[in-house]
């Protein structure tokens, strides 16, 4: 197992390098340093003094070395737009971001899991065929089509619920670091709609891979051979089905997780979310290279520490991965 | 004095999208305590479905059309799926073919063991866990111990098997119903397996159904046999009768094809020509009638029914009857 977890983490800091390697190469490219310190009213001589002083007419190799060094001590550059650290930039709007994607996850699995069970477990019955009808009907419709409806009929015909922003948050660690919307009505009540938005796009993806997880499942010899030991049915779904259900969809789960990182974009824009990915797309529109980048590089992070989690703890469930680490 | 099992006139149909096909029809055969019954036949004769229909556990879309399976005198064939759980693994077990895909791979030996005996008895763990033990060691596996907290995949076919079989142990049941336990292992090991059936049964006056193509293993360990044939039984009687004097062409065709066991010495070792039918196109008349060489005109136009032929064997031929000079050896 230690073995295992260990080659686990060399292959993420190798994805890791790659990620940087990529994103310095799109900075030193048509990235501006200068720009981003000291603004765009001095002369060329004294950018050029700049460029010198910064180390900018040194090799590739020795520029991204330095780049990684500072990476590694939390600098990332610095935000045009913010004149900040841009780390602390994202560092700032992340809450945000984690908070929606959080929530989303938190819908998935408690949405996905009973309903694709239970279209599994029963799939001729009326309600498991407007499940995946419905399914796949949210898998054709995209996220700010279903976003602008929701906002549609909860803001604006009913009332019900807000439609942009955090609305009150506290502060948790009281640090002025993590303001959390989880803790107050009102925050929680902002949640509902973007957290769903969001989730919407991975759900019919979860019921239908749960689904046809547990369908496989249900047809091998171990569950026939359960029902001729004379366990419950209750058993054999819930114990020993959905145990090797589970097992591929947990890696499945991580690496959407992931990829939810980047949707956030669309449903932040939609509903003022004040999280990286409405960050993000303010910096694209005014050009803030270096926030863009450090954008790259925490996402790309982000999608592997939670890949690599998620690969060990699939690793502690299932037996068979855990004998072939350590052997 | 009822009989521990009795299968009467059973029929197994399976619904398909066109149309009812019926893959048993009308089997009866008895088994009683201690007793060790064949059932043997070519793939796709049945012989599972017979198995599997006795604990009511056919698969989807099979169902029982016609027929009982009394099992200690009460008709378990029209129990709820509720009351035939408390009957099966309990006072009849099943060990499948193939002991790499029975196991649950995510749980370990010790609390799939475990389970079954409190799916059964109201009993702690702990004294599941003595039972299991106490099982492991009758079929003898090394280091019994060790293999409750071990995975189904540390361990080999053969050793998986045994375990298997120490499964079917845990509740002390009345019946094995073995479905081709050693066809997906080595020759050597399916052996061993054989002679672990063997040794329980007698140990623990156990009864025993084994599935088998496999007539040679059948007439070595089986007091009583059952050939089927397109999903009929179509022979049966005490093995050594069968196996020395078989009636029916088909069983004759059976016992010439294994090795260094043919009935007349001199006689060369013969394939059946032919193929046993799907159950979809069997023939009119006696389903075995295109491979028969005995057939006449009769054979295809009428179905043979299963009757006395003396010595206690019962077959279905209409060349083949009780004094026809053949059967009386
Ligand atoms: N799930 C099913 N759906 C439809 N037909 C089935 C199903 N299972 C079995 N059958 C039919 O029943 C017949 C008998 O099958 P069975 O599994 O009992 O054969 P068998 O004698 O055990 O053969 P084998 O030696 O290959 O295990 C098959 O030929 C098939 O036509
Ligand atoms: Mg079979």
């Amino acid at each position: 197992m230690f073995a295992f977890i260990i080659r686990r983490i060399l292959q993420a800091i190798l994805v890791m390098l790659v990620i940087s390697l990529v994103g310095f190469s799109i900075k030193n490219s048509i990235g501006d340093p200068v720009r981003d310190l000291v603004g765009e009213r001095v002369t060329p001589k004294e950018r050029a003094a700049m460029a010198e002083k910064l180390g900018l007419n040194d090799p590739f190799s020795t520029q991204y070395v330095r780049f990684l060094k500072n990476a590694l001590h939390g600098d990332l550059g610095t935000s045009f737009i913010y004149r900040k650290p841009a780390l602390e930039v994202i560092l700032k709007h992340a809450p945000a971001t984690i908070e929606l994607v959080l929530g989303s996850a938190l819908i998935i699995v408690i949405f996905s899991l009973p309903l694709g069970m239970y279209t599994a477990l029963k799939p001729r019955s009326l309600f498991s065929r407007f499940v995946m009808g419905f399914s796949t009907l949210g898998v054709s419709v995209p996220v700010f089509l279903t976003a602008i409806g929701f906002i549609y009929l909860f803001a604006v015909t009913w009332h019900v619920l807000p439609s942009y922003g955090r609305g009150e948050t506290v502060d948790l660690f009281g640090n002025g670091y993590w303001q959390t919307g989880f803790l107050t009505i009102d925050g929680l009540k902002h949640l509902i709609l973007p957290c769903i938005s969001l989730a919407s796009i991975m759900m019919p993806l979860f019921i239908r891979l749960i689904r046809s997880e547990m369908m496989e499942v249900l047809e091998t010899e171990y569950i026939k051979y359960a029902r001729a030991k004379g366990l419950s049915p209750m058993r054999i779904w819930f114990v020993h089905a959905f145990k090797n259900t589970l097992l591929p969809v947990v890696t499945v789960f991580g690496i959407q997780i992931g990829i939810m990182f980047a949707f956030t974009i669309l449903t932040e824009t939609v509903f003022q979310w004040q999280g990286m990915g409405f960050m993000f797309l303010d910096a694209v529109q005014r050009a803030d290279i270096s926030l863009l980048i450090a954008y790259l590089v925490v996402v790309g992070s982000v999608f592997v520490i939670v890949n690599t989690v998620v690969d060990v703890m699939y690793g502690f469930i299932n037996p068979t991965v855990r004998v072939a680490g350590t052997k | 004095m009822s009989h521990l099992l009795e299968v009467r006139d059973l029929e197994v149909k399976f619904a398909l999208r066109f149309g009812d096909i019926t893959a048993i029809d009308g089997a009866s055969f008895k088994l009683d305590r201690g007793e060790k019954l064949g059932l043997v036949g070519e793939s796709g004769a049945g012989k599972s479905v017979t198995g599997f229909s006795i604990i009511n556990l056919i698969s989807k879309p099979g169902y029982i059309s016609k027929g009982k399976v009394l099992f200690e005198g009460k008709e378990i064939s029209s129990y709820s799926d509720e009351q035939m759980r408390k009957i099966r693994g309990n006072s009849i077990s099943m060990i499948f073919q193939d002991p790499m895909m029975t196991l649950n791979p995510v749980f370990t030996i010790g609390f799939q063991m475990v389970e079954t005996i409190q799916a059964h008895r109201n009993i702690s763990k702990a004294g599941a866990e003595k039972i299991a033990l106490e099982k492991l060691k009758k079929v003898h596996i090394p280091s019994p111990e060790q293999r409750l907290s071990q995975y189904p995949h540390e361990l080999s076919g053969g050793m998986r098997q045994r375990i298997i079989i120490a499964v079917s142990l845990l509740t002390d049941p009345a019946i094995i119903i073995a479905d081709e336990p050693t066809t997906a292992l080595d020759v050597t090991i399916q052996a061993e397996i054989m002679d672990l059936l063997q040794e329980l049964c007698a140990s623990d006056n156990m009864a025993l159904i084994l599935i088998t193509h496999d007539l040679g293993v059948v007439s070595q360990v089986t007091e009583k046999i059952a050939v089927m044939y397109a999903g009929k039984i179509i022979e049966y009687g005490p093995t050594d009768q069968v196996v020395t004097y078989p009636v029916h062409p088909y069983t004759e065709g059976l016992i010439k094809s294994i090795p260094g066991n043919v009935v007349n010495p001199g006689e060369d070792l013969v394939q059946i020509p032919g193929m046993m039918p799907t159950l979809t196109n069997i023939p009119p008349g006696c389903a075995f009638n295109p491979r028969c060489y005995l057939r006449q005109a009769v054979c295809t136009k009428t179905t043979p029914e299963l009757k006395d032929v003396g010595n206690s064997v019962m077959a279905a031929c209409h060349m083949r009857y009780k004094g026809d000079g053949r059967t009386n050896q």
